[in-house]
């Protein structure tokens, strides 16, 4: 009878939450928004793996003799029907400097004056330099890369030329002797991973959870601000209840959100999700959720008012999705950095989310992530419950 | 007649060390309706919130309807109502569904509920209104809801906390009306928190005068009053025909006189001392006054307050102290400690 009637007060607690957000057409709008916005962004602003096309690439053609101006001319050619390069011509070093500098050029090219007489004398390698914008680490990388590739094919199929009449004599294939081995990539996913589909745990998560998080100083702080939740206090209800409603209203809106997230992943981003993995997956943002609630719950009732309960939410939540490998991978962080991701529940509840939507691993798999996160919203929620009850009654 | 609340030496300390309430004892009548009258930030309503276990005591005792408000919480909560200035109600709600919500926290079976649910909302005159969210009404409406709300579990004990605060005239009469109504015809024992002189009188069987956290005077407002009249200070109105800047400040340099308005055309003295009266007349006639009506007035509680604490009403916010200050007082209070 006693377990009876709290869970109908935790029930009618929910429900006031709920039909307060029901009926506030601005509040629903965005939380429905909010998953898209996310979902757009994150898959519009990553770049997938043939995001670089039609760049622009400054070429200075220094060199006296007709290899130079042959070697730009192919590259034009394969550039164009790739759709990789837009060549923009420079007369100097430092002018293609100046292009990269002012963001008119994204990498240069640059054949020094004695390419066609290094080529013609087959004493050493001819070089050519390749110039990048390296005040932005990530554009470098990616164009020094990029601009290498292109250039050692070049290179091959000269070679492969180059070789051709001595292979012809042997009979073998010129670019077996250029080229023996080369190395050929194969992931364990088996099949072709776009950005988002690697994205959308961790949106999923980070969405719902912010959704927690944020929701709460509103459920708690500022209806003890206004005074209403006087109106629960005083009632013969236990805490427990008061917090349980509070926070399963909070953990639907999340859900709702998650779910959200999916359809959208699935529907308009392409994401293919096996229906078997489906339970898994929900299960899996549940647990991610519930391991913060306590937390969540501990941090308001601490906060004096709801600003304060905001603004701690928001310094917590931010640096968390940081660490917890949604956007950057743990294994390439510093050493004290990933012992700080790996001593965090986010961390475990995008790992388990990954695991199972990417690798579609059966919960057995992620069963550790699951009791991580148990175990720590377990803690967390007994903690939270009486410090919730002084700081109801200060 | 037995006493259905019982405090002794309750007392609220908060962080930062501000005495909200400082070692309060007394008892209530059940059946009565007993007024807290002080100034804001006296502490009304701190021990209101302690009675209602809504605050924790820092120390001393309190029973409510025969239960300790810390070690049987659950039970005191079970025969109390709180009606707060904040009113406790959610807009986007209707009527119907706000009262439903805390009727089913107290357990009310539903069929019991939505009778009792009607029965209130007649009482109030807001049948009409049951099926309308409660954010397009007006205070006036709002509170009587507010009201009913705290009536749902037909508590013996009723918290009134600022009933009538920012309330229009019409409203405060109704809201009063409806006070004096549930405890005449329901047997409600209500205690009242106000900062309303008149509220306090007009309501109040007996009141409990609230000064700095204490209660300074505990009585019926006529036996308050009446101590005032006993005592040699009194008010007096003079309607002086020809009163002069000059007079005026002769008339209030006077001993006997504490305090004097000029309420044009009548000037309001409050006076002390054997004498007063005579002295006062005779002043305002050598300086040339011409003293066309006097009469002595009736003590109000205002009175009643000024004698037993020797100030006016006066405004602070002690629970709402900012953080900065709350800050400065936790210095204050380590260094005394150093």
């Amino acid at each position: 009878m006693a377990v009876k009637q709290e869970l109908s007060h935790t029930l009618w607690i929910a429900w006031k939450d709920l039909v307060e957000l029901e009926r506030s057409k601005a509040r629903l709008i965005l939380l429905l928004l909010m998953p898209f916005i996310m979902m757009t962004l994150i898959s519009s602003i990553f770049p997938s793996q043939n995001a670089l096309s039609n760049v622009a690439v400054a070429v200075v053609n220094s060199d006296t003799g007709p290899y130079g101006s042959q070697l730009l001319a192919q590259l034009e050619n394969t550039s164009r029907e790739n759709e990789w390069m837009v060549f923009v011509n420079a007369s100097s070093f430092d002018e293609a400097k100046e292009m990269i500098k002012s963001g008119n050029a994204m990498g240069a090219i640059i054949i020094p004056e004695d390419f066609s007489e290094t080529l013609t004398s087959r004493q050493q390698t001819a070089n050519i330099t390749v110039m990048t914008d390296d005040s932005n680490p990530q554009v470098s990388t990616a164009m020094s890369g990029f601009l290498g590739q292109v250039i050692s094919m070049m290179s091959q199929k000269q070679a492969a030329m180059n070789v051709y009449p001595y292979a012809q004599s042997i009979k073998v294939n010129p670019i077996a002797i250029v080229v023996p081995y080369r190395a050929k990539s194969e992931g364990v996913v088996g099949r072709s991973m776009s950005y988002v589909e690697f994205m959308v745990p961790g949106i999923m998560m980070m969405v719902m959870i912010s959704s927690v998080m944020t929701g709460l100083p509103r459920a708690i702080a500022y209806e003890r601000d206004i005074g209403t939740l006087d109106g629960f206090l005083v009632a013969p209800i236990s805490r427990l209840s008061l917090v349980t409603g509070k926070v399963m209203a909070r953990v639907a809106t999340g859900m709702l959100q998650g779910v959200v997230t999916l359809i959208l992943a699935i529907i308009v981003f392409g994401v293919s999700v096996d229906a078997v993995i489906l339970p898994s997956v929900l299960l899996a943002l549940l647990l991610g959720v519930f391991s913060f609630v306590g937390l969540g719950i501990l941090l308001t009732s601490i906060a004096e008012d709801e600003q304060t309960a905001m603004m701690i939410m928001m310094t917590l939540i931010l640096p968390m999705m940081f660490l917890s490998g949604i956007f950057f991978p743990i294994k390439l962080m510093p050493n004290f950095m990933q012992t700080i991701a790996y001593s965090l529940p986010f961390t475990y509840a995008v790992g388990a989310v990954r695991a199972i939507m990417i690798f579609g691993v059966g919960l057995g798999a992620v069963a550790m992530d699951m009791l991580i996160l148990i175990g720590f919203g377990s803690v967390m929620l007994l903690l939270a419950v009486p410090v919730f009850n002084r700081a109801m009654t200060r | 007649m037995h006493p259905i609340i019982t405090t002794k030496n309750l007392t609220k300390i908060f962080r930062g060390g501000v005495k909200a309430v400082d070692n309060v004892s007394f008892e209530v009548e059940d059946g009565e309706i007993f007024g807290l009258l002080g100034p804001n930030g006296a502490g009304k309503s701190t021990l209101i919130r302690m009675l209602c276990t809504l605050t924790r005591p820092t120390s001393g005792t309190a029973t409510v309807a025969g239960y300790d408000v810390v070690k049987d919480a659950d039970e005191v909560r079970k025969h109390i109502g709180l009606v707060a200035e904040k009113m406790i109600m959610y807009d986007s709600l209707t009527a119907y569904e706000n009262l439903m919500l805390f009727g089913k926290l107290h357990n009310i079976p539903k069929e019991i509920l939505n009778k009792r649910i009607d029965d209130l909302l007649d009482l109030v005159q807001m049948s009409e209104w049951r099926d309308v969210q409660v954010g397009t009404f007006s205070t006036g409406m709002r509170q009587r809801i507010n009201v009913i709300r705290g009536l749902l579990n037909m508590p013996e004990i009723l918290f009134f906390d600022e009933p009538t605060l920012g309330l229009d005239p019409q409203s405060t009469m109704e809201v009063r009306e409806l006070t004096r109504k549930l405890n005449k015809e329901q047997d409600i024992t209500v205690i009242l928190t106000t900062h309303y002189m008149d509220e306090a009188d007009v309501l109040s069987d007996r009141v409990g005068i609230v000064d700095y956290g204490k209660i300074v005077a505990l009585g019926t407002p006529a036996e308050l009053k009446k101590k005032v009249s006993e005592s040699n200070a009194a008010t007096l109105e003079l309607d002086i025909s020809n009163a002069t800047p000059g007079l005026v400040r002769e008339t209030e340099s006077l001993g006997c006189v504490d305090e004097l308005l000029i309420k044009n055309p009548i000037v309001e003295i409050r006076t002390s001392g054997n004498d007063a009266v005579n002295m006062i007349i005779d002043t305002v006639r050598s300086n040339g006054g011409k003293i066309v009506s006097i009469k002595t007035v009736e003590p109000t509680l205002e009175d009643v307050f000024r004698q037993v604490t020797g100030h006016k009403a006066r405004v602070v916010d002690v629970e709402k102290t900012s953080t900065r200050k709350r800050w400065r007082l936790w210095r204050e209070s380590r260094s005394r400690v150093k």
